[in-house]
Protein backbone atom coordinates (compact mmCIF):
# COMPACT_ATOMS: atom_id res chain seq x y z
CA UNK A 1 0.00 0.00 0.00
CA UNK A 2 1.97 3.21 -0.96
CA UNK A 3 1.40 6.22 1.89
CA UNK A 4 -1.56 8.51 -0.12
CA UNK A 5 -4.12 4.68 0.31
CA UNK A 6 -2.29 4.55 3.78
CA UNK A 7 -3.10 7.50 5.19
CA UNK A 8 -6.45 7.39 3.21
CA UNK A 9 -7.67 3.98 4.31
CA UNK A 10 -11.18 3.29 6.10
CA UNK A 11 -10.73 5.52 9.70
CA UNK A 12 -13.59 7.89 10.02
CA UNK A 13 -15.76 9.20 8.07
CA UNK A 14 -13.82 12.88 7.55
CA UNK A 15 -16.80 14.73 7.83
CA UNK A 16 -14.36 17.82 9.44
CA UNK A 17 -16.48 21.24 10.34
CA UNK A 18 -14.95 24.34 10.85
CA UNK A 19 -15.93 26.09 14.28
CA UNK A 20 -17.84 29.42 13.59
CA UNK A 21 -15.21 31.27 15.22
CA UNK A 22 -15.07 34.75 14.70
CA UNK A 23 -11.89 36.12 13.28
CA UNK A 24 -9.54 37.93 15.78
CA UNK A 25 -9.81 41.09 16.05
CA UNK A 26 -6.62 43.42 15.17
CA UNK A 27 -7.45 46.92 15.82
CA UNK A 28 -7.63 48.55 19.51
CA UNK A 29 -11.10 48.98 19.33
CA UNK A 30 -12.12 45.54 17.86
CA UNK A 31 -10.81 44.43 21.06
CA UNK A 32 -12.06 46.65 22.89
CA UNK A 33 -15.19 45.56 21.76
CA UNK A 34 -14.94 41.80 22.28
CA UNK A 35 -13.86 42.33 25.67
CA UNK A 36 -16.84 44.19 26.35
CA UNK A 37 -18.75 41.32 24.58
CA UNK A 38 -17.60 38.89 26.54
CA UNK A 39 -17.81 40.65 29.80
CA UNK A 40 -21.45 41.79 29.30
CA UNK A 41 -22.49 37.80 27.79
CA UNK A 42 -21.10 36.22 31.35
CA UNK A 43 -19.18 33.29 29.24
CA UNK A 44 -17.87 32.37 32.20
CA UNK A 45 -20.29 31.55 34.20
CA UNK A 46 -21.34 28.84 31.88
CA UNK A 47 -18.44 27.10 32.74
CA UNK A 48 -19.15 27.15 36.68
CA UNK A 49 -22.83 26.01 35.69
CA UNK A 50 -21.00 23.04 33.81
CA UNK A 51 -19.05 21.88 36.79
CA UNK A 52 -22.27 22.46 39.58
CA UNK A 53 -24.26 20.58 37.27
CA UNK A 54 -21.94 17.59 37.53
CA UNK A 55 -21.57 17.85 40.76
CA UNK A 56 -25.06 17.51 41.79
CA UNK A 57 -25.25 14.78 39.30
CA UNK A 58 -22.46 12.79 41.19
CA UNK A 59 -24.17 13.65 44.63
CA UNK A 60 -28.20 13.24 44.42
CA UNK A 61 -28.42 11.30 40.89
CA UNK A 62 -26.17 8.55 42.02
CA UNK A 63 -23.74 9.19 38.56
CA UNK A 64 -20.29 8.63 40.39
CA UNK A 65 -18.07 7.77 38.65
CA UNK A 66 -15.85 5.76 41.38
CA UNK A 67 -15.06 2.26 41.86
CA UNK A 68 -13.76 1.40 44.37
CA UNK A 69 -11.84 -0.94 43.49
CA UNK A 70 -10.79 -3.70 45.77
CA UNK A 71 -14.30 -3.93 47.13
CA UNK A 72 -16.00 -3.31 43.51
CA UNK A 73 -15.06 -4.93 40.23
CA UNK A 74 -15.89 -4.03 36.87
CA UNK A 75 -17.28 -6.65 34.27
CA UNK A 76 -14.48 -8.33 32.10
CA UNK A 77 -15.05 -9.46 28.85
CA UNK A 78 -15.56 -13.57 28.51
CA UNK A 79 -12.73 -13.67 26.19
CA UNK A 80 -10.70 -11.91 28.81
CA UNK A 81 -7.16 -12.99 28.36
CA UNK A 82 -5.78 -13.68 31.75
CA UNK A 83 -3.92 -16.61 34.19
CA UNK A 84 -4.93 -19.90 32.41
CA UNK A 85 -7.54 -22.80 33.33
CA UNK A 86 -7.25 -26.27 32.76
CA UNK A 87 -10.10 -28.10 32.00
CA UNK A 88 -12.05 -30.98 33.20
CA UNK A 89 -14.13 -33.22 31.08
CA UNK A 90 -17.49 -33.09 32.44
CA UNK A 91 -18.69 -37.12 32.05
CA UNK A 92 -15.66 -38.47 33.76
CA UNK A 93 -14.07 -35.42 35.88
CA UNK A 94 -10.74 -36.46 34.41
CA UNK A 95 -8.61 -33.42 33.08
CA UNK A 96 -9.05 -33.20 29.40
CA UNK A 97 -5.16 -32.44 28.68
CA UNK A 98 -3.83 -35.52 26.86
CA UNK A 99 -0.35 -34.53 26.98
CA UNK A 100 0.25 -33.15 23.16
CA UNK A 101 2.69 -30.83 23.75
CA UNK A 102 1.39 -28.32 20.89
CA UNK A 103 1.21 -25.75 23.64
CA UNK A 104 4.52 -25.97 24.45
CA UNK A 105 5.52 -25.96 21.18
CA UNK A 106 3.38 -23.19 19.92
CA UNK A 107 4.54 -20.93 22.94
CA UNK A 108 5.90 -17.63 21.72
CA UNK A 109 7.63 -16.88 24.92
CA UNK A 110 8.90 -20.14 25.86
CA UNK A 111 6.87 -20.23 29.07
CA UNK A 112 4.78 -23.57 28.93
CA UNK A 113 7.00 -26.96 30.11
CA UNK A 114 5.70 -29.94 30.47
CA UNK A 115 5.99 -33.53 31.52
CA UNK A 116 4.03 -36.66 30.26
CA UNK A 117 4.35 -40.19 30.24
CA UNK A 118 2.57 -43.77 29.97
CA UNK A 119 0.14 -44.66 33.01
CA UNK A 120 -1.14 -48.21 33.95
CA UNK A 121 -3.69 -48.32 30.96
CA UNK A 122 -0.80 -47.17 28.49
CA UNK A 123 -2.41 -43.74 28.11
CA UNK A 124 -0.63 -40.75 28.23
CA UNK A 125 -0.59 -38.80 31.55
CA UNK A 126 0.60 -35.07 32.68
CA UNK A 127 3.18 -35.40 35.44
CA UNK A 128 4.42 -32.05 34.98
CA UNK A 129 2.94 -29.26 34.05
CA UNK A 130 4.01 -25.36 34.23
CA UNK A 131 3.51 -21.93 33.01
CA UNK A 132 6.25 -19.41 33.90
CA UNK A 133 4.33 -16.02 33.93
CA UNK A 134 7.42 -14.21 34.84
CA UNK A 135 7.46 -15.17 31.01
CA UNK A 136 4.00 -15.42 30.09
CA UNK A 137 2.79 -12.56 27.34
CA UNK A 138 -0.79 -13.82 27.18
CA UNK A 139 -1.18 -14.19 23.68
CA UNK A 140 -3.52 -17.08 23.85
CA UNK A 141 -1.93 -19.07 21.39
CA UNK A 142 -2.15 -21.89 23.81
CA UNK A 143 -5.61 -21.72 23.91
CA UNK A 144 -6.23 -21.70 20.33
CA UNK A 145 -3.85 -24.23 19.62
CA UNK A 146 -5.33 -26.54 21.77
CA UNK A 147 -7.18 -29.71 20.50
CA UNK A 148 -9.26 -30.75 23.60
CA UNK A 149 -10.33 -27.02 24.39
CA UNK A 150 -8.45 -28.39 27.93
CA UNK A 151 -6.24 -24.90 28.18
CA UNK A 152 -7.95 -21.95 28.46
CA UNK A 153 -7.76 -18.07 29.75
CA UNK A 154 -9.74 -17.38 32.62
CA UNK A 155 -10.46 -14.57 34.52
CA UNK A 156 -8.12 -13.94 37.44
CA UNK A 157 -5.96 -11.20 36.89
CA UNK A 158 -4.91 -10.11 40.19
CA UNK A 159 -1.86 -11.67 39.65
CA UNK A 160 0.41 -10.05 42.67
CA UNK A 161 1.80 -12.89 45.03
CA UNK A 162 4.88 -13.53 46.67
CA UNK A 163 5.93 -16.13 44.13
CA UNK A 164 4.94 -16.87 40.73
CA UNK A 165 4.47 -20.53 41.68
CA UNK A 166 1.17 -19.78 43.39
CA UNK A 167 -0.33 -19.65 40.06
CA UNK A 168 1.47 -21.60 37.67
CA UNK A 169 0.88 -25.50 38.95
CA UNK A 170 -1.11 -27.68 36.98
CA UNK A 171 -3.12 -28.08 39.94
CA UNK A 172 -3.50 -24.60 40.59
CA UNK A 173 -4.95 -24.37 37.14
CA UNK A 174 -6.97 -26.86 36.86
CA UNK A 175 -11.01 -26.50 37.93
CA UNK A 176 -11.64 -28.65 41.41
CA UNK A 177 -13.31 -31.68 41.43
CA UNK A 178 -15.74 -30.21 43.58
CA UNK A 179 -16.59 -27.32 41.65
CA UNK A 180 -16.98 -29.27 38.11
CA UNK A 181 -20.61 -28.63 37.34
CA UNK A 182 -19.54 -24.91 37.76
CA UNK A 183 -17.16 -25.33 35.02
CA UNK A 184 -17.70 -23.27 32.04
CA UNK A 185 -16.76 -23.32 28.53
CA UNK A 186 -14.45 -20.28 27.48
CA UNK A 187 -15.56 -18.52 24.54
CA UNK A 188 -12.33 -17.01 23.53
CA UNK A 189 -8.86 -17.94 21.39
CA UNK A 190 -9.73 -21.42 20.27
CA UNK A 191 -13.04 -21.86 21.10
CA UNK A 192 -15.19 -24.04 18.98
CA UNK A 193 -17.29 -21.56 16.56
CA UNK A 194 -21.22 -21.29 17.36
CA UNK A 195 -21.66 -22.03 13.37
CA UNK A 196 -18.96 -25.00 13.94
CA UNK A 197 -21.17 -28.02 13.15
CA UNK A 198 -22.31 -26.58 9.33
CA UNK A 199 -18.46 -26.09 9.14
CA UNK A 200 -17.84 -29.72 9.36
CA UNK A 201 -18.15 -31.52 6.18
CA UNK A 202 -18.08 -35.36 5.73
CA UNK A 203 -14.65 -36.68 5.09
CA UNK A 204 -14.44 -38.14 1.32
CA UNK A 205 -13.95 -41.57 1.51
CA UNK A 206 -12.61 -41.62 -2.14
CA UNK A 207 -9.37 -40.27 -3.12
CA UNK B 1 -7.73 46.56 82.40
CA UNK B 2 -5.93 43.26 83.27
CA UNK B 3 -9.65 41.12 82.26
CA UNK B 4 -9.40 43.03 78.89
CA UNK B 5 -5.62 41.51 78.33
CA UNK B 6 -6.57 38.16 79.40
CA UNK B 7 -9.82 38.42 77.35
CA UNK B 8 -8.13 39.53 74.26
CA UNK B 9 -5.14 36.71 74.58
CA UNK B 10 -7.48 34.31 74.70
CA UNK B 11 -9.56 35.53 72.17
CA UNK B 12 -6.19 35.75 69.89
CA UNK B 13 -5.37 32.15 71.31
CA UNK B 14 -9.15 30.86 70.00
CA UNK B 15 -8.63 32.64 66.89
CA UNK B 16 -5.38 31.06 65.71
CA UNK B 17 -6.91 27.30 67.17
CA UNK B 18 -9.80 27.55 65.41
CA UNK B 19 -8.61 29.12 61.97
CA UNK B 20 -5.40 26.82 61.80
CA UNK B 21 -8.07 23.49 62.41
CA UNK B 22 -10.36 25.31 60.14
CA UNK B 23 -7.68 25.72 57.71
CA UNK B 24 -6.79 22.19 58.15
CA UNK B 25 -10.60 21.54 57.30
CA UNK B 26 -10.24 23.56 54.32
CA UNK B 27 -8.19 21.17 52.65
CA UNK B 28 -10.22 18.47 53.25
CA UNK B 29 -13.55 20.44 51.87
CA UNK B 30 -11.66 21.37 48.99
CA UNK B 31 -10.64 18.34 48.26
CA UNK B 32 -13.98 16.79 48.68
CA UNK B 33 -15.64 19.48 46.45
CA UNK B 34 -12.94 19.08 43.62
CA UNK B 35 -14.09 15.47 43.79
CA UNK B 36 -17.48 15.45 43.43
CA UNK B 37 -17.41 18.26 40.84
CA UNK B 38 -15.40 15.60 39.12
CA UNK B 39 -17.84 13.00 39.99
CA UNK B 40 -15.19 11.39 42.16
CA UNK B 41 -15.65 10.20 45.81
CA UNK B 42 -12.37 12.07 47.38
CA UNK B 43 -10.51 11.34 50.65
CA UNK B 44 -12.85 8.18 51.86
CA UNK B 45 -10.92 5.86 53.80
CA UNK B 46 -9.42 7.60 56.42
CA UNK B 47 -12.10 7.53 59.15
CA UNK B 48 -15.91 8.81 58.61
CA UNK B 49 -15.92 10.52 54.94
CA UNK B 50 -12.51 10.64 55.22
CA UNK B 51 -12.69 13.07 57.99
CA UNK B 52 -9.62 12.06 60.05
CA UNK B 53 -7.29 12.47 56.61
CA UNK B 54 -6.73 16.26 57.75
CA UNK B 55 -5.29 14.28 61.00
CA UNK B 56 -3.30 11.93 58.70
CA UNK B 57 -1.53 14.76 56.79
CA UNK B 58 -0.65 16.76 59.89
CA UNK B 59 1.14 13.92 61.47
CA UNK B 60 2.81 13.40 57.96
CA UNK B 61 3.82 17.26 57.97
CA UNK B 62 5.12 17.31 61.34
CA UNK B 63 7.25 14.30 60.92
CA UNK B 64 8.66 15.10 57.88
CA UNK B 65 12.12 16.09 57.93
CA UNK B 66 12.71 19.77 57.87
CA UNK B 67 15.32 20.52 55.24
CA UNK B 68 17.12 23.36 54.48
CA UNK B 69 19.27 23.31 51.13
CA UNK B 70 22.65 23.89 51.65
CA UNK B 71 22.79 26.98 49.46
CA UNK B 72 19.87 28.84 50.73
CA UNK B 73 19.90 31.44 53.59
CA UNK B 74 19.20 29.46 56.35
CA UNK B 75 17.70 32.50 58.56
CA UNK B 76 15.73 33.95 56.00
CA UNK B 77 14.83 30.21 54.81
CA UNK B 78 13.67 29.61 58.24
CA UNK B 79 11.24 32.73 58.65
CA UNK B 80 10.23 33.42 55.62
CA UNK B 81 6.97 30.46 56.34
CA UNK B 82 6.26 32.23 59.80
CA UNK B 83 5.75 36.14 58.13
CA UNK B 84 2.91 34.00 56.00
CA UNK B 85 1.50 32.50 58.13
CA UNK B 86 1.72 35.03 61.31
CA UNK B 87 0.62 38.11 59.04
CA UNK B 88 -2.47 36.04 57.66
CA UNK B 89 -3.87 35.70 61.37
CA UNK B 90 -2.44 39.51 62.33
CA UNK B 91 -5.14 40.02 59.55
CA UNK B 92 -7.71 38.36 61.24
CA UNK B 93 -7.27 40.49 64.43
CA UNK B 94 -9.20 43.37 63.16
CA UNK B 95 -12.06 41.89 61.53
CA UNK B 96 -15.05 40.94 63.79
CA UNK B 97 -15.88 37.24 63.36
CA UNK B 98 -19.06 36.76 64.83
CA UNK B 99 -22.11 39.31 66.66
CA UNK B 100 -21.39 40.06 70.08
CA UNK B 101 -22.63 37.26 72.39
CA UNK B 102 -22.98 36.90 76.36
CA UNK B 103 -21.26 33.79 78.09
CA UNK B 104 -21.48 33.63 82.10
CA UNK B 105 -22.79 37.21 81.79
CA UNK B 106 -20.14 38.76 80.12
CA UNK B 107 -20.40 40.66 77.00
CA UNK B 108 -18.15 39.15 74.82
CA UNK B 109 -16.90 41.10 71.11
CA UNK B 110 -15.25 38.33 69.13
CA UNK B 111 -12.91 40.32 67.73
CA UNK B 112 -9.32 40.77 68.88
CA UNK B 113 -8.90 44.53 68.63
CA UNK B 114 -11.66 46.78 67.06
CA UNK B 115 -9.19 49.37 65.15
CA UNK B 116 -10.63 52.63 63.67
CA UNK B 117 -8.67 51.88 61.23
CA UNK B 118 -9.53 47.69 60.85
CA UNK B 119 -9.86 47.70 57.41
CA UNK B 120 -6.65 49.58 56.46
CA UNK B 121 -5.24 47.42 59.16
CA UNK B 122 -6.37 44.56 56.97
CA UNK B 123 -5.39 45.33 53.86
CA UNK B 124 -1.86 46.18 55.17
CA UNK B 125 -1.27 42.85 56.73
CA UNK B 126 -2.07 40.79 54.00
CA UNK B 127 0.23 43.21 51.82
CA UNK B 128 3.09 43.01 54.02
CA UNK B 129 2.38 39.08 54.00
CA UNK B 130 3.37 39.38 50.35
CA UNK B 131 7.10 39.02 52.44
CA UNK B 132 7.02 35.68 53.11
CA UNK B 133 6.89 34.15 49.67
CA UNK B 134 9.08 36.99 48.31
CA UNK B 135 11.81 36.43 50.79
CA UNK B 136 11.38 32.60 50.97
CA UNK B 137 12.23 32.19 47.44
CA UNK B 138 14.74 34.23 47.15
CA UNK B 139 16.42 32.69 50.45
CA UNK B 140 16.25 29.15 48.41
CA UNK B 141 18.91 29.39 45.92
CA UNK B 142 16.48 27.70 43.21
CA UNK B 143 15.03 28.95 39.84
CA UNK B 144 11.84 28.30 40.37
CA UNK B 145 11.77 29.90 43.81
CA UNK B 146 13.02 33.00 42.56
CA UNK B 147 10.40 32.80 39.23
CA UNK B 148 7.95 32.29 41.93
CA UNK B 149 8.70 34.77 43.94
CA UNK B 150 8.83 37.71 40.99
CA UNK B 151 5.48 36.19 40.33
CA UNK B 152 4.40 36.95 44.09
CA UNK B 153 5.74 40.33 44.03
CA UNK B 154 4.14 41.64 40.93
CA UNK B 155 0.72 39.76 41.15
CA UNK B 156 0.58 40.97 45.01
CA UNK B 157 1.87 44.34 44.30
CA UNK B 158 -0.48 44.99 41.28
CA UNK B 159 -3.97 43.40 42.77
CA UNK B 160 -3.26 45.31 46.12
CA UNK B 161 -4.07 48.24 44.38
CA UNK B 162 -6.90 47.03 43.05
CA UNK B 163 -8.60 45.96 46.17
CA UNK B 164 -7.81 49.72 48.04
CA UNK B 165 -9.41 51.07 45.12
CA UNK B 166 -12.25 49.04 45.26
CA UNK B 167 -12.86 49.22 48.67
CA UNK B 168 -12.43 52.98 48.66
CA UNK B 169 -16.10 53.60 47.48
CA UNK B 170 -17.57 51.33 50.01
CA UNK B 171 -15.44 53.22 52.39
CA UNK B 172 -16.83 56.43 50.99
CA UNK B 173 -20.17 55.82 51.59
CA UNK B 174 -19.75 54.21 55.19
CA UNK B 175 -17.45 57.06 56.03
CA UNK B 176 -15.26 54.74 58.77
CA UNK B 177 -12.78 52.07 58.20
CA UNK B 178 -13.61 49.94 61.04
CA UNK B 179 -15.80 46.61 59.90
CA UNK B 180 -17.73 46.92 62.69
CA UNK B 181 -18.98 50.18 61.37
CA UNK B 182 -19.43 48.39 57.71
CA UNK B 183 -21.49 45.94 59.63
CA UNK B 184 -24.16 48.78 61.31
CA UNK B 185 -24.28 50.03 58.60
CA UNK B 186 -25.70 47.29 56.47
CA UNK B 187 -28.23 46.50 59.49
CA UNK B 188 -31.70 46.94 57.99
CA UNK B 189 -31.66 43.74 55.97
CA UNK B 190 -31.20 42.77 52.51
CA UNK B 191 -31.87 45.81 50.93
CA UNK B 192 -28.96 47.84 52.57
CA UNK B 193 -26.46 45.67 51.40
CA UNK B 194 -23.81 47.72 50.10
CA UNK B 195 -23.72 44.96 47.19
CA UNK B 196 -26.69 46.68 45.48
CA UNK B 197 -25.25 50.06 45.71
CA UNK B 198 -21.62 49.08 44.45
CA UNK B 199 -22.34 45.55 42.46
CA UNK B 200 -19.05 46.73 40.89
CA UNK B 201 -16.66 47.04 43.24
CA UNK B 202 -17.80 43.67 45.07
CA UNK B 203 -16.82 41.90 41.85
CA UNK B 204 -13.52 43.60 41.63
CA UNK B 205 -12.73 43.17 45.59
CA UNK B 206 -13.55 39.63 44.65
CA UNK B 207 -11.48 39.57 41.76
CA UNK B 208 -8.86 41.04 42.91
CA UNK B 209 -8.93 38.82 46.50
CA UNK B 210 -8.67 35.38 44.39
CA UNK B 211 -5.59 36.84 43.04
CA UNK B 212 -4.29 38.01 46.63
CA UNK B 213 -5.38 34.58 48.34
CA UNK B 214 -3.58 32.44 45.15
CA UNK B 215 -6.48 31.27 43.84
CA UNK B 216 -7.02 29.42 40.67
CA UNK B 217 -7.75 31.83 37.69
CA UNK B 218 -4.56 33.47 39.19
CA UNK B 219 -2.89 30.78 41.08
CA UNK B 220 0.69 31.50 38.84
CA UNK B 221 2.88 31.93 41.90
CA UNK B 222 2.82 28.20 42.91
CA UNK B 223 2.03 26.98 39.27
CA UNK B 224 3.07 23.55 38.70
CA UNK B 225 3.38 23.03 35.41
CA UNK B 226 4.81 25.97 34.95
CA UNK B 227 7.52 26.70 38.12
CA UNK B 228 7.61 23.72 40.20
CA UNK B 229 6.06 24.89 43.27
CA UNK B 230 7.22 28.54 42.85
CA UNK B 231 8.40 29.48 46.05
CA UNK B 232 7.82 26.70 47.81
CA UNK B 233 9.84 24.55 45.87
CA UNK B 234 12.78 23.47 48.90
CA UNK B 235 10.49 23.47 51.03
CA UNK B 236 8.99 20.55 52.88
CA UNK B 237 6.98 19.30 56.46
CA UNK B 238 5.76 22.27 58.45
CA UNK B 239 7.52 25.08 56.92
CA UNK B 240 5.90 24.48 53.78
CA UNK B 241 2.56 23.52 55.97
CA UNK B 242 2.77 27.24 57.18
CA UNK B 243 2.54 28.72 53.82
CA UNK B 244 -0.38 26.64 53.39
CA UNK B 245 -2.17 27.52 56.98
CA UNK B 246 -1.51 31.30 56.05
CA UNK B 247 -2.76 30.79 52.22
CA UNK B 248 -5.95 28.81 53.42
CA UNK B 249 -6.41 31.57 56.62
CA UNK B 250 -6.23 34.54 54.39
CA UNK B 251 -8.61 32.40 52.00
CA UNK B 252 -10.90 33.07 55.30
CA UNK B 253 -9.82 36.62 55.90
CA UNK B 254 -11.06 37.56 52.38
CA UNK B 255 -14.62 35.45 53.20
CA UNK B 256 -15.06 37.34 56.07
CA UNK B 257 -14.08 40.65 54.13
CA UNK B 258 -16.42 40.26 51.26
CA UNK B 259 -19.58 38.87 53.75
CA UNK B 260 -18.58 42.17 56.38
CA UNK B 261 -18.46 44.78 53.38
CA UNK B 262 -20.94 44.07 50.38
CA UNK B 263 -23.09 41.03 51.81
CA UNK B 264 -24.69 42.53 54.88
CA UNK B 265 -21.68 40.76 57.82
CA UNK B 266 -23.25 39.28 60.94
CA UNK B 267 -26.92 41.39 61.14
CA UNK B 268 -29.70 38.19 61.48
CA UNK B 269 -31.00 37.79 57.99
CA UNK B 270 -34.61 37.05 58.01
CA UNK B 271 -34.82 33.95 61.03
CA UNK B 272 -31.15 33.87 60.33
CA UNK B 273 -29.66 34.77 63.22
CA UNK B 274 -26.65 36.66 62.89
CA UNK B 275 -23.90 34.29 63.72
CA UNK B 276 -25.27 31.64 61.40
CA UNK B 277 -25.57 34.24 59.01
CA UNK B 278 -22.22 35.15 58.75
CA UNK B 279 -20.74 32.19 58.71
CA UNK B 280 -23.09 30.98 56.01
CA UNK B 281 -21.59 34.01 53.73
CA UNK B 282 -18.18 33.20 54.51
CA UNK B 283 -18.89 29.23 53.88
CA UNK B 284 -20.35 30.51 50.17
CA UNK B 285 -17.28 32.60 49.51
CA UNK B 286 -15.01 29.43 50.82
CA UNK B 287 -16.91 27.36 48.32
CA UNK B 288 -16.93 29.66 45.74
CA UNK B 289 -13.08 29.73 45.52
CA UNK B 290 -13.20 25.76 44.83
CA UNK B 291 -16.06 25.98 42.47
CA UNK B 292 -13.91 28.61 40.41
CA UNK B 293 -10.91 26.41 40.72
CA UNK B 294 -12.90 23.28 39.22
CA UNK B 295 -14.30 25.54 36.60
CA UNK B 296 -11.57 27.31 34.92
CA UNK B 297 -8.44 27.41 33.46
CA UNK B 298 -5.57 29.80 35.12
CA UNK B 299 -4.35 32.67 33.13
CA UNK B 300 -1.20 33.72 31.69
CA UNK B 301 1.02 35.81 34.05
CA UNK B 302 0.91 38.85 30.83
CA UNK B 303 -2.94 38.36 30.88
CA UNK B 304 -2.67 38.76 34.86
CA UNK B 305 -0.95 42.01 34.52
CA UNK B 306 -3.08 43.24 31.53
CA UNK B 307 -6.19 42.32 33.42
CA UNK B 308 -5.18 44.55 36.17
CA UNK B 309 -3.43 47.64 35.00
CA UNK B 310 -5.96 48.03 31.93
CA UNK B 311 -9.49 46.61 33.17
CA UNK B 312 -9.88 46.17 36.92
CA UNK B 313 -7.58 49.61 37.63
CA UNK B 314 -9.40 51.85 35.97
CA UNK B 315 -12.85 50.46 36.47
CA UNK B 316 -12.13 50.92 40.12
CA UNK B 317 -11.01 54.60 39.41
CA UNK B 318 -14.04 54.81 37.25
CA UNK B 319 -16.42 53.34 40.26
CA UNK B 320 -14.82 55.48 43.08
CA UNK B 321 -15.44 58.51 40.28
CA UNK B 322 -19.16 57.78 39.86
CA UNK B 323 -19.98 56.95 43.44
CA UNK B 324 -18.27 61.14 44.35
CA UNK B 325 -20.65 62.21 41.61
CA UNK B 326 -23.52 60.60 43.12
CA UNK B 327 -22.81 61.28 46.86
CA UNK B 328 -21.73 64.75 45.78
CA UNK B 329 -25.20 65.50 43.99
Amino acid sequence: MDLENLKDRNIGEQKYRMLDLEPTPTTGWGKFKRVLRRSVKLELLVGLKVTIREMFKALFMGEMHTVKYPFEKLPISPRYRAIHEMKRLLESGHYRCIGCGLCEKICISDCIRMDTRYDENQRKEVSEYTINFGRCIFCGYCAEVCPELAIVHGGRYETASEQRASFSLFEDMLTPIDKLKEQKEYPGFGAVSPNADENIKPTPLAY
Amino acid sequence: MDGYIIGTVIKAILILAVISALAGFGTYIERKVLAFVQRRLGPMHVGPFGLLQILADGIKLFTKEDFIPSGANRIVFMIAPAITAATAFIALAAVPLLPEFEIFGVTIKPIVSDLNIGLLFVIAMMGVGLYGPLLAGMAQENKWGIIGSARTAIQFLSYEVVTGLSLLAPIMMVGSLSLIDFNEYQAGGIGNWIVWTQPLAFILFLISGFAETNRTPFDLLENEAEVISGYATEYSGMRWGMFFIGEYANMITIGFLAALIFLGGFNPLGFIPGGIAIILKVSFFFFLMLWVRSAWPHIRPDQLMWLCWKVLMPLAVINILVTGIVMMV
